[in-house]
């Protein structure tokens, strides 16, 4: 199957997805908190009135970059490949900001958190983000835009 | 003290997941979006990566009756689904598809790349921001 896909890096990936469900998992057991980087965020910030404790949002916000620096230090690099569109960056940053907070959550608290808890609201909200993510690069693919 | 540590340590682990994985490269997240062209599964590992840990962690925390660090657990009601969620998380697709980033591999990006992941995070902020100006 790999074969077919000679982009994948399922060993990178299965890894990978491991560390972000052991940080879950600290965070779940350790702090009682779901780990979802968009509430995380707008709390640190102070754009939510509700969620986690500000400096304990605030610590795992600066731990993301610092996790992130230390693999490109062990590995001599990681890949970033950003559209070459820089609209497409500021626009779709736009949307997945009010998108995410009117939808309570992202990739981790849905994607991660809440489909492990098997929560009704985080699949259905997962189900709709992805079809929305495959429809849209399947338009952008037919009008050239990727 | 000890939460804001395991907060620190948890934030770390999940960027370094995010790195490790190619979260933190939107081509490739695009390109597991992009069903209908140059498929790329690998997040789908990713997924399955995360699920597992956290599905064992859930079913610690059932039995639990508090977190090592914290008094108790502080967790989203279990509601229905309703529009806000519905359009939300439509909207954060679009977001997604387009630029190959969500929250999490955004923020950890302006270690790799800062330039461009300052846009991005910069303008996910305004999101968040007209979200709660507009908010009834």
């Amino acid at each position: 199957m790999i074969a077919s896909f000679p982009q994948a890096m399922p060993i990178q990936g299965l890894a990978g997805g491991l560390l972000i469900g052991i940080s879950a998992a600290i965070l779940l057991l350790g702090n009682g908190r779901i780990a979802g980087v968009s509430g995380l965020g707008a709390r640190a910030l102070g754009i939510a009135d509700t969620g986690a404790p500000r400096a304990m949002a605030a610590a795992f916000i600066i731990g993301l970059p610092v996790g992130a620096a230390l693999v490109a230090l062990l590995l001599g690099g990681v890949e970033t490949r950003y559209p070459a569109a820089t609209w497409q960056v500021a626009v779709g940053g736009l949307l997945v900001g009010y998108g995410t907070r009117l939808g309570s959550g992202c990739t981790s608290g849905h994607g991660v958190c809440g489909m492990a808890r098997l929560s009704p609201r985080s699949i259905a909200a997962t189900l709709l983000f992805m079809a929305s993510g495959i429809t849209t690069v399947a338009l952008m693919r037919t009008g050239g835009l990727l | 003290m000890s939460r804001l540590l395991a907060a620190l340590v948890a934030g770390t682990i999940f960027g370094a997941g995010l790195a490790l994985s190619g979260m933190a490269d939107p081509q490739r997240v695009r390109a597991f979006l992009d069903m209908f062209g140059q498929w790329d599964p690998t997040l789908a590992f990713v997924m399955a990566g995360a699920l597992a840990p956290m599905a064992l962690a859930w079913a610690v925390q059932r039995r639990a009756a508090r977190p090592v660090f914290a008094d108790s657990f502080d967790l989203p009601a279990t509601r229905g689904i309703d529009a806000p969620l519905v359009v939300g998380a439509m909207l954060f697709g679009i977001g997604w598809g387009l630029s190959g980033l969500c929250p999490g591999p955004a923020v950890a990006g302006l270690a790799l790349a800062p330039a461009q992941a300052g846009i991005a995070v910069a303008a996910m902020i305004a999101g968040m921001v007209l979200h709660r100006l507009t908010r009834r």
